[in-house]
C-alpha cells in the first residue's frame, strides 16, 4: 500500500469521525454535546489557562509516582517469579486472577488505607500497573534460553549482575511490552481515582464540568487525555518494535 | 491436588489468616479494614436479608446485556470489516490504539447525552468490550483455512449460512478469546460506571456505603463482587482448558 493511499484512508476516517460527532451533536443538543468547531476553539482557550495547568500538573505528578511504583514493584515481582520456578508456578494463577478482577471495587479500601489525597490516587494507579508488568516480565524471563544462565554461572556472576547483565537485556523486548501496557492501565487507574474522589486533576475536572453542565470543557479535557494516551502509546509501540527487530 | 496447587492454597489461606489476625489484634484499625470472617458474616446477613437483591439483579443484568451486545455486535462488525480489506487497513491504527486510551473518560459525556439512566452504562460497557470481540473475530477469520471458504463457494452457501455454519465454528477458539475479554471488560466497565455515577446498582451501593462509613456493608458488597468475578473468570478458564483438551484429543 502506498503512503498516499494510507494518508487518504486516515483522512477519510477522521472526516467520518467528525461527521458522526456533528450528527450526535444534532441529536443530543447543545447542552449535552457541543459541536466539533466550538470545542476546538474552546480547546485553544483552555490549554494555556492556569486552571488547566494546575489540574494537568496534579494528574501528571500522581501518574509519575504511580508509574514509578508500578514499574519497580512489577519488575521485582516479575523477575522473582520468572527466575524462581516454584514461586512462579504458585503465584502466576493468583496474579492472573487478580488481573481480571474489576479493581475499581477495591478503590474505597485504597482510600480508607491511603486517604483522599495524592497517595490514594498513586496507590490505585500503581495497583493497576503492577500486574501486567509483573506477568509479562515473568513470561519474558522464563523464555530466556537456559544456556544464558549457565554462561552466567560459569562466569561466576552475582545474582544482581546476572539480573542486570543477562536476564534483563535478554528479556527486554517482552518486558517493554509489559511496561507499555502498564503505562496505559496506570493512567486509567489514576484517572478513575480522580473521577471518583478528588479535588484536583484532569479526571475530577471532567466530573466537575459534567455536574456544572459545561459540556465543552468536559469533552475538551477528555479529548486532551485521549490524544495524550494515543501519542504516548504510539511512541512506546515504536520503541517496542525497534527492540523486537534488534532482538 | 498437585503439590503446587496445595502450596498455592496454603499461601492464600495464610494471607487471609494473617489479615484476620492483624484485624483481630487491632494492628489494623477496624475503621480501615474489617476482619475477613466479619466480611463473610456481613455478606451472609446481607444476602439473607434480601436488601440488595434488586441491585444485584440490576448490576448482573446490565453486565449480561453488555456481554450479549458486545459479542453479537463484535462478531458481526468483525465479519463486515474482514470482508472489506481496505476498511480494515484504515481501521488498523484505530484498533492498535483503542485499549491504550482511557475510553472511560467519555462516560460523563454519555451521561450528558443520555441522562442518568442505564443507557450510558450499557453504551460505555459495550464501547469498552466490543472492540476486543472485533479484534478476536478478525484474528479468528484470518485463520479459517482457505479450503473451507472454497467449499462454501462450491456449495453456493449464502453469506449468512457461510458465517454461521462455517466461519463461526472454524474461528471458534479465537472467538472465545474475544468472549473472555468481553466478559472481563463488561464487569469492569459496568461496575466502574455505577461506582462513579449511577442511580442504582452494586457499584453505587459500595460508593454509598463508603460515604456513610458503613464498613460492614461496604466490605460485604466488595467481597460479593470479587467472588462473582472470580467464579465467572474461573468458569471461563476451566471451559477453555477442557475445550482445548477435546480439540487436541480429537486430532490425535
Amino acid at each position: 500500500m502506498t503512503a498516499t493511499r494510507r494518508a487518504t484512508d486516515t483522512a477519510i476516517l477522521a472526516i467520518v469521525v467528525l461527521a458522526i460527532w456533528q450528527i450526535l451533536h444534532r441529536i443530543a443538543g447543545e447542552t449535552a454535546l457541543p459541536a466539533p468547531a466550538p470545542t476546538m476553539s474552546y480547546l485553544v482557550h483552555l490549554l494555556p489557562s492556569a486552571r488547566f495547568a494546575a489540574n494537568a500538573a496534579a494528574t501528571a505528578l500522581a501518574f509519575s509516582f504511580a508509574l514509578a511504583l508500578a514499574y519497580i514493584i512489577g519488575l521485582a515481582i516479575g523477575v522473582w517469579m520468572g527466575a524462581h520456578r516454584l514461586s512462579g508456578a504458585v503465584g502466576e494463577p493468583i496474579l492472573v486472577a487478580l488481573y481480571s478482577l474489576p479493581k475499581i471495587t477495591l478503590y474505597p479500601v485504597v482510600l480508607l488505607i491511603f486517604g483522599l489525597g495524592i497517595s490514594g490516587k498513586v496507590a490505585f494507579g500503581a495497583m493497576h500497573g503492577i500486574l501486567p508488568v509483573a506477568l509479562l516480565t515473568m513470561g519474558a524471563i522464563r523464555a530466556i534460553p537456559p544456556v544464558y544462565l549457565r554462561a552466567a554461572r560459569t562466569l561466576r556472576l552475582s545474582p544482581w549482575q546476572t539480573i542486570t547483565t543477562v536476564l534483563l537485556p535478554a528479556a527486554l523486548p517482552e518486558v517493554f511490552t509489559g511496561l507499555r501496557i502498564g503505562f496505559t492501565v496506570t493512567l486509567l487507574g489514576v484517572l478513575l481515582g480522580e473521577m471518583f474522589a478528588s479535588k484536583l486533576g484532569l479526571g475530577s475536572m471532567i466530573m466537575n464540568a459534567m455536574q456544572l453542565a459545561q459540556s465543552e470543557e468536559m469533552v475538551t479535557v477528555a479529548i486532551v487525555l485521549f490524544v495524550f494516551a494515543a501519542v504516548a502509546n504510539a511512541i512506546l509501540l515504536w520503541i517496542e518494535h525497534r527492540l523486537h527487530r534488534r532482538a | 491436588m498437585t503439590r503446587i496447587g496445595g502450596i498455592r492454597l496454603a499461601v492464600i489461606l495464610a494471607m487471609i489468616a494473617a489479615l484476620e489476625l492483624a484485624c483481630r489484634s487491632g494492628l489494623i484499625n477496624h475503621r480501615t479494614i474489617i476482619a475477613p470472617s466479619e466480611m463473610a458474616s456481613a455478606l451472609a446477613a446481607l444476602l439473607t436479608s434480601g436488601a440488595v437483591n434488586a441491585d444485584i439483579a440490576r448490576t448482573l443484568g446490565l453486565i449480561l446485556i453488555v456481554i450479549v451486545f458486545s459479542i453479537a455486535l463484535g462478531f458481526i462488525a468483525g465479519l463486515a470489516i474482514h470482508a472489506l480489506p481496505r476498511l480494515r487497513e484504515a481501521l488498523d491504527p484505530f484498533f492498535a490504539t483503542y485499549y491504550a486510551v482511557p475510553i472511560f473518560i467519555f462516560y460523563p459525556v454519555l451521561i450528558a447525552i443520555f441522562g442518568l439512566s442505564p443507557m450510558p452504562i450499557v453504551v460505555i460497557g459495550v464501547a469498552t468490550a466490543v472492540v476486543a470481540m472485533i479484534i478476536a473475530t478478525l484474528n479468528g477469520l484470518d485463520r479459517v483455512p482457505r479450503v473451507l471458504t472454497k467449499v462454501a463457494r462450491v456449495h453456493r452457501l449464502s453469506r449468512l449460512t457461510t458465517a454461521l455454519t462455517l466461519q463461526l465454528p472454524a474461528a471458534a477458539p479465537y472467538l472465545f478469546i474475544g468472549v473472555k475479554l468481553a466478559v472481563s471488560y463488561a464487569f469492569i466497565a459496568v461496575i466502574a460506571a455505577e461506582f462513579i455515577l449511577s442511580p442504582a446498582g452494586l457499584g453505587r451501593d459500595i460508593a454509598d456505603a463508603y460515604a456513610d462509613f458503613n464498613n460492614r456493608r461496604m466490605y460485604a458488597l466488595i467481597l460479593f463482587l470479587l467472588i462473582v468475578a472470580t467464579i465467572v473468570n474461573a468458569a471461563l478458564h476451566a471451559f477453555d482448558l477442557r475445550w482445548a483438551e477435546r480439540r487436541s484429543g480429537g486430532r490425535q
